[in-house]
């Protein structure tokens, strides 16, 4: 399967995910919009990782060119998962001191 | 004994710091002990070293590099001759006699001012000697700058009035003029032989072009104007009687104003290559000397009198300087320096006894009540009107003959104003010593005379006055026996190798003498006869007013200097400064406390907005970085 169909839905799962947070005012899917984003490019890594890795296995049959990224998707994926954790560890709190989980209500930490 | 020769301005520069430092622990007889004690040291110190030099001693004493620039170096030395030695007896010897005198005249300051007071006079002093002494230009501008500070000091020693904070600010600034000249020749000098040697640059005078000498004498008397008071930089000698009357004798007599004469003394050389100079100098000194003259003539105050005098006599000494007679010069500043000394202390001690009068008009009678002042002042007026044989006779005539021998015209001028000064000075005598008392009854009561420390000076300086003289006999009188004219010879010896001394005629002589002579003693027995009976003063017409009023150089160099110059401070500070800078400066605040305000609305505290700014920019980013080739294209393009 051709590269540009990753890339194509990587591209829409990011817009998408960007203009969740841009327009939503509901923090918990402000939340899910940013780890769409996060999981776009995670697939974007896997997708290019793996295109790699096929073309330096046509030359060489125990070739690691490439692997790597895929390593790194893991790596995305804990600290991903530590940060939801936080995330919604704060909109918990949020919503228990405001009653709200609207993101425009935080701006009275302005003053 | 010339190796010690660095005793001579070590001595006063210890009672400086001595009187200076420990003003306010010392009693006021051991300030006076320290500063008088100082001087009389280096004057023995003078005197053993004047010998020796009589002797065929004398050196040049290098105590260390003071510049070391490159190829350029300058050394802190000392230069031990005829001249410098000469001069330093005249500074030493005076100037003990000064600050002996003023143990008593200054005893009612408080021993605080008291030792204030000595510790100037003592850096005053040094000064003066580092001038003398200095063996180079450099060393030279340092005790020229010392002595132009030590004026400013002593001038406004009484720094409560305010006048004579004026008249010191004045004297230092006139005075800063000229030492702009100074230090323009020095560099002049620098620039063309890459030396300031006397030594060095008086034997490569021939390697300079005549434009190049007369470029650096012009500057170098441009200087001599300011220290010396000619004419257009002499008002602040008049004003400088704001000080002390010790100070001004200091400063008439031995240090300050003879700087003037003494620089050019020691630049001869360079002045006899340089003829047009030779001429701006005698044409400035006997304007200076007739125009001084003339303001003497009514002016009331007894100090003022003598100040004009002073400049009138400087004009003397430039005069002799610019036809050549540098020996006449020199001697005419020994000459004066004591009589001129003796007349200021004399006047200090009328003034003393007057209670802070100095208002001749006021006085009057004094001689039987003042009699050693009244005897040591007449004899100081004979000496400076110029009456044989008293020491300003020779030391004039000296001049004038010289003068003739140039042009005649400068010598009918010169005793043209040598009959002022007569006159002058005994108007001065009269209203002073003879005649009734015009004071109050009060100042009546107390005249007095004044103590031995002043006194003394008084009548040790009339002797000299009286004597000092013969050490310059015309060759008239006796041949060769003009003892000074051998003394100073190796100094001016280069000079009198180029000018050929064509004397005059024994009987020209004679009778230029005889009627300049003649026609002083006409004039002293009118000015006596006319003043002697003096009651009161009658307001002043005509060209008399204009004489009182100093011919308003006063007032024109407010017009034509002072006011402009206000006027363009004005301009600045209003204009330039309050619109122009400040405008500038506060717009830039301005202008960021504006944009600050506006920034400010983007901080709304709108999550959404900030995460789309950030989405915004990161995109901008990226459109730049991929097209940073077009982008730089059309930049290129544009600008």
């Amino acid at each position: 399967m051709p590269i540009q169909y990753y890339i194509y839905l990587c591209l829409a799962l990011f817009s998408i995910g960007i203009v969740g947070v841009l327009t939503r005012r509901n923090a918990i899917i402000v939340f899910m919009c940013i780890e769409l984003m996060l999981n776009a490019v995670n697939l974007l890594l896997v997708a290019f990782s793996k295109v790699h890795n096929t073309m330096a296995l046509a030359g060489d049959k125990t070739s690691m060119v490439g692997i790597e990224a895929q390593l790194f998707v893991f790596f995305i994926m804990v600290v991903a998962a530590a940060e939801v954790s936080v995330g919604l560890a704060i909109i918990v709190m949020m919503y228990r001191n405001v009653h709200s989980v609207d993101i425009n209500f935080l701006n009275r930490l302005k003053n | 004994m010339s190796k010690l020769v660095y005793l001579v301005p070590l001595f006063p520069l210890l009672g400086f710091l001595i009187n200076g430092l420990l003003r306010k622990s010392l009693s006021k007889s051991a300030i006076g002990f320290t500063g008088s004690g100082a001087m009389l040291a280096s004057f023995v110190v003078s005197l053993l070293i004047f010998f020796d030099v009589k002797n065929g001693g004398g050196a040049t004493v290098q105590l260390f590099n003071f510049i070391h620039v490159g190829s350029l170096i300058i050394p802190f030395e000392f230069l031990v001759d005829p001249l410098s030695s000469l001069f330093l007896l005249i500074i030493t010897g005076i100037g003990f006699l000064i600050h002996l005198y003023s143990t008593a005249y200054m005893h009612e300051e408080e021993p605080m001012h008291f030792g204030r007071y000595f510790a100037y006079l003592n850096l005053f002093v040094f000064s003066m000697l580092l001038l003398v002494l200095g063996g180079n230009y450099v060393v030279m501008f340092i005790g020229w700058e010392g002595v132009g500070l030590c004026s400013y000091l002593l001038i406004g020693f009484w720094f409560k009035n305010n006048n004579y904070n004026a008249a010191a600010k004045k004297a230092f600034i006139m005075n800063r003029i000229g030492d702009l000249g100074f230090l323009l020749a020095v560099f002049w000098l620098i620039v063309k032989l890459g030396t300031v040697s006397y030594a060095s640059v008086f034997a490569a005078v021939s390697q300079l072009s005549a434009t190049d000498i007369t470029i650096i004498t012009t500057l170098l008397f441009v200087g001599a104007m300011g220290k010396s008071a000619q004419i257009p930089l002499y008002t602040w000698l008049p004003d400088a009687m704001a000080g002390p009357t010790p100070v001004s004798a200091l400063i008439h007599a031995a240090t300050m104003v003879t700087a003037g004469i003494y620089m050019i003394a020691r630049s001869n050389i360079l002045y006899t290559m340089a003829p047009a100079t030779q001429t701006l100098v005698a044409v400035i000194g006997l304007s200076t000397a007739i125009f001084a003259a003339t303001i003497a003539l009514k002016q009331n105050d007894i100090k003022k009198v003598l100040a004009y005098s002073t400049v009138s006599q400087l004009g003397y000494m430039f005069l002799g300087l610019g036809v050549g007679a540098y020996t006449g010069a020199v001697f005419h500043v020994m000459t004066h320096a004591f009589f001129k000394a003796l007349l200021f202390l004399g006047a200090g001690s009328v003034i003393h006894a007057m209670h802070h009068e100095q208002d001749i008009t006021k006085m009057g009678g004094l001689r039987s009540k003042l009699p050693i002042t009244h005897i040591t002042f007449l004899l100081g007026c004979l000496a400076i009107a110029g009456v044989p044989p008293f020491s300003g006779f020779f030391s004039k005539d000296e001049i004038l003959m010289a003068a003739y021998n140039t042009n005649p015209i400068f010598y009918y001028v010169g005793m043209g104003g040598a009959l002022l000064t007569a006159f002058y000075m005994f108007r001065l005598y009269s209203l002073t010593f003879l005649g009734n008392f015009r004071g109050t009854s009060h100042q009546q009561e107390q005249l007095h005379e004044s103590p031995i420390a002043m006194t003394l000076p008084l009548m040790v300086l009339a002797f000299f006055a009286v004597v000092a003289g013969f050490v310059g006999i015309p060759e008239l009188f006796a041949p060769h026996a003009h003892a000074l004219e051998h003394f100073l010879a190796p100094v001016f010896a280069d000079s009198a190798a180029v000018v050929l001394a064509c004397h005059l005629e024994a009987s020209t002589e004679w009778v230029l003498m005889g009627t300049t002579t003649v026609l002083i003693v006409i004039v002293i027995v009118y000015a006596v006869n006319k003043f002697k009976k003096y009651t009161a003063a009658e307001p002043n017409t005509g060209i008399a007013k204009v004489l009182e009023n100093k011919w308003y150089i006063d007032e024109l160099y407010d017009a034509v200097i002072s006011k402009p110059l206000h006027l363009v401070a004005g301009f600045f500070k209003n204009t330039v400064e309050k619109k122009l800078i400040d405008g500038a400066v506060n717009g830039v605040g301005k202008l960021v406390s504006y944009g600050s305000r506006q920034f400010r609305l983007l901080q709304s505290g709108q999550v959404g907005t900030y995460i789309l700014m950030m989405v915004m920019a990161l995109v901008l980013f990226i459109i730049i970085w991929f097209n940073d080739n077009a982008i730089m294209y059309y930049l290129h393009k544009i600008f």
